[in-house]
């Protein structure tokens, strides 16, 4: 049985919770990075690591953070760990570094990561916040890899720099494409999870990642909403 | 009981208009400026035509199909788009881009948003900047016109807008004879099918006429030819037949000139300070954009109607 929910805590954010796809969170890095399939897989495998320290971490001190200042810790702690993130792929991966430029950084504000902290990590203990978060970091790496495939394939004509088409649209890795090829993977999501029957849900609160911590009165009375 | 009274919703007056004879009149409209194309770049431009065409109502039937939706490829509103699409494409553009264009015209721009009367900008224009973007050399690859007398196939040639001054002549601008996308260089017959429209008044006269007088007045408060710039790129099809789209220009009267004079501003200042090749086609989709803002601001007040205290008009 425990076993089970473990499973469960890694699998959901991979597909049922999928944190890009679903939970529509973290676009601008999935918009800005995708331009190539391994500046996505760069991208995604930097957050995950980033996700899992900080769950971890974040969980395991769930007890000493005052609930006031939450978020500033939390902040801090995510801090710590893309800086230590920044520096690996700097010393390893220059080229990386450069392609992914100043959205390696961002990672701090990425909201996924606050998002599992505040609404995951910060309740649960830390071997399911390690997996939830490993989960959501697959989730998001997956879907920054199929949104890296598709534009890189279409707008460069070539998949991990191998060249595959003899036409390149260019639009495809331009930001007009970048939204489109989002906007589609996010109607073909929907129509899965539609047919599997997963979506459910139907409060206007569902999808907010405080719906299990608010008291879902609607959302324009709590003023000062976070991403 | 024998209920002889009908009561109805307005319209009261009823004519025989059709969106579909809307449609054929702007297909009359287009036709001497193709048989202009034809004669000035060749039979090339048939084919091109005939592929923009064939596609677009291909995909229009399949879209409407797979989105579970009444066929409406008779209303002749895709056959419309094709063509204008292919007007606004250089000779020898491939064929395979141009339906890519096609698909990005009526899959995306338009049945995606609900089809007829739904899109938020004009297919054709949406699908030519597309193409523009995602293929810079191909769409900018002008033949010279009348290439096929000289023999020189594989030769290009600059616009009038980049061309040197004193390349072209007005009547070579009126004629066509220049380098362009196919619909755009023959100014006369794009003036011959403005007029038959202003006839059979399918379009206002107000869009085309302050977009033009728009764009004069500035060429010359920033010193460039007037009738020159009147007469060279897209701006006589964008003014006459992109611009006056019923669906992504605004229908009151002020709203149409704010419209209008938008579109003329945006065009001759994006020709004359941007390193684009022409302004007529981002003028006008940035002002489709703006068509709900500007209707909101110019919407008529009912007759009698009070401005209540502290409301704005």
């Amino acid at each position: 049985m425990e076993k089970k929910s473990y499973l469960h805590e890694f699998s959901k954010g991979i597909v049922k919770e999928n944190p890009v796809l679903c939970l529509i969170l973290g676009t601008c890095p999935t918009l800005a990075v995708t331009t190539s399939a391994v500046n996505a897989i760069g991208m995604g495998i930097a957050a995950t690591a980033v996700l899992v320290c900080s769950n971890a971490v974040i969980s395991a001190l769930r007890r000493f953070i005052p609930d006031k200042v939450r978020i500033p810790a939390f902040i801090t702690i995510i801090a710590g760990f893309v800086t230590v993130v920044q520096m690996v792929v700097r010393a390893f991966s220059p080229a990386l570094n450069d392609a992914l430029g100043i959205y390696l950084p961002l990672i701090v504000v990425n909201c996924i990561i606050l998002g599992r902290a505040e609404m995951y990590a910060s309740k649960h203990p830390v071997l399911p916040s390690i997996l939830d978060g490993l989960g959501m970091g697959v989730g998001f790496t997956a879907a920054l890899l199929l949104m890296g495939i598709i534009r890189e394939l279409l707008g460069s004509g070539s998949v991990f720099g191998i060249e595959l088409l003899p036409v390149k649209i260019l639009i495809f890795i331009l930001p007009p494409g970048g939204f489109f090829v989002f906007g589609m993977l996010i109607l073909i999501a929907n129509r899965l999870n539609a047919r599997a029957g997963k979506r459910v849900k139907s409060s206007p609160c569902d999808g907010c990642l405080m719906s299990e911590k608010c008291s879902q009165r609607s959302c324009e009375e709590v003023s000062g909403n976070v991403d | 009981m024998d209920n002889k009274l009908y009561v109805s919703s307005s319209p009261h007056i009823q004519s025989a208009n059709s969106t579909r004879r809307i449609m054929l009149d702007v297909i009359i409209a287009l036709l001497p400026t193709t048989v202009a194309a034809c004669v000035i770049f060749g039979a090339r431009v048939l084919m091109l035509v005939g592929v923009c065409v064939a596609s677009c109502v291909l995909l229009e039937y399949i879209a409407r199909k797979l989105m579970k939706r009444d066929t409406t490829i008779g209303d002749l509103s895709a056959v419309v788009t094709g063509l204008l699409l292919a007007l606004n494409l250089p000779a020898d553009i491939n064929p395979l881009i141009a339906m890519f264009g096609c698909l990005v015209a009526i899959v995306v721009v338009k049945q995606m948003f609900g089809g007829i009367g739904m899109n938020f900008v004009n297919p054709a224009l949406a699908a030519r900047i597309v193409l523009l973007v995602s293929f810079p050399t191909a769409m900018m690859r002008y033949v010279p016109a009348f290439w096929y007398r000289t023999g020189v196939d594989a030769a290009t040639t600059a616009t009038p807008l980049k061309a040197d001054a004193g390349a072209f002549s007005y009547i070579d601008l009126l004629l066509g004879n220049c380098g362009g996308a196919v619909g755009e260089v023959c100014a006369a017959a794009l003036l011959l099918g403005g007029v038959y429209l202003l006839i059979r008044r399918v379009i206002s006269p107000i869009i085309p006429c302050v977009y033009l007088g728009t764009a004069a007045a500035v060429s010359l408060l920033i010193g460039l030819d007037p009738l020159y710039q009147l007469l060279s790129g897209g701006l006589l099809l964008g003014a006459i037949f992109m611009a006056t789209d019923y669906t992504t220009s605004p229908v009151t009267r002020w709203g149409k000139v704010i419209y209008a004079v938008g579109c003329g501003v945006l065009t001759m200042l994006l020709r004359a300070y941007s390193n684009m090749p022409e302004g007529v086609s981002y003028s006008i989709l940035l002002m489709n954009i703006l068509v709900p803002l500007i209707e909101r601001a110019t919407s008529p007040r009912p007759v009698g109607y009070v401005k209540e205290k502290g409301e704005k008009a």
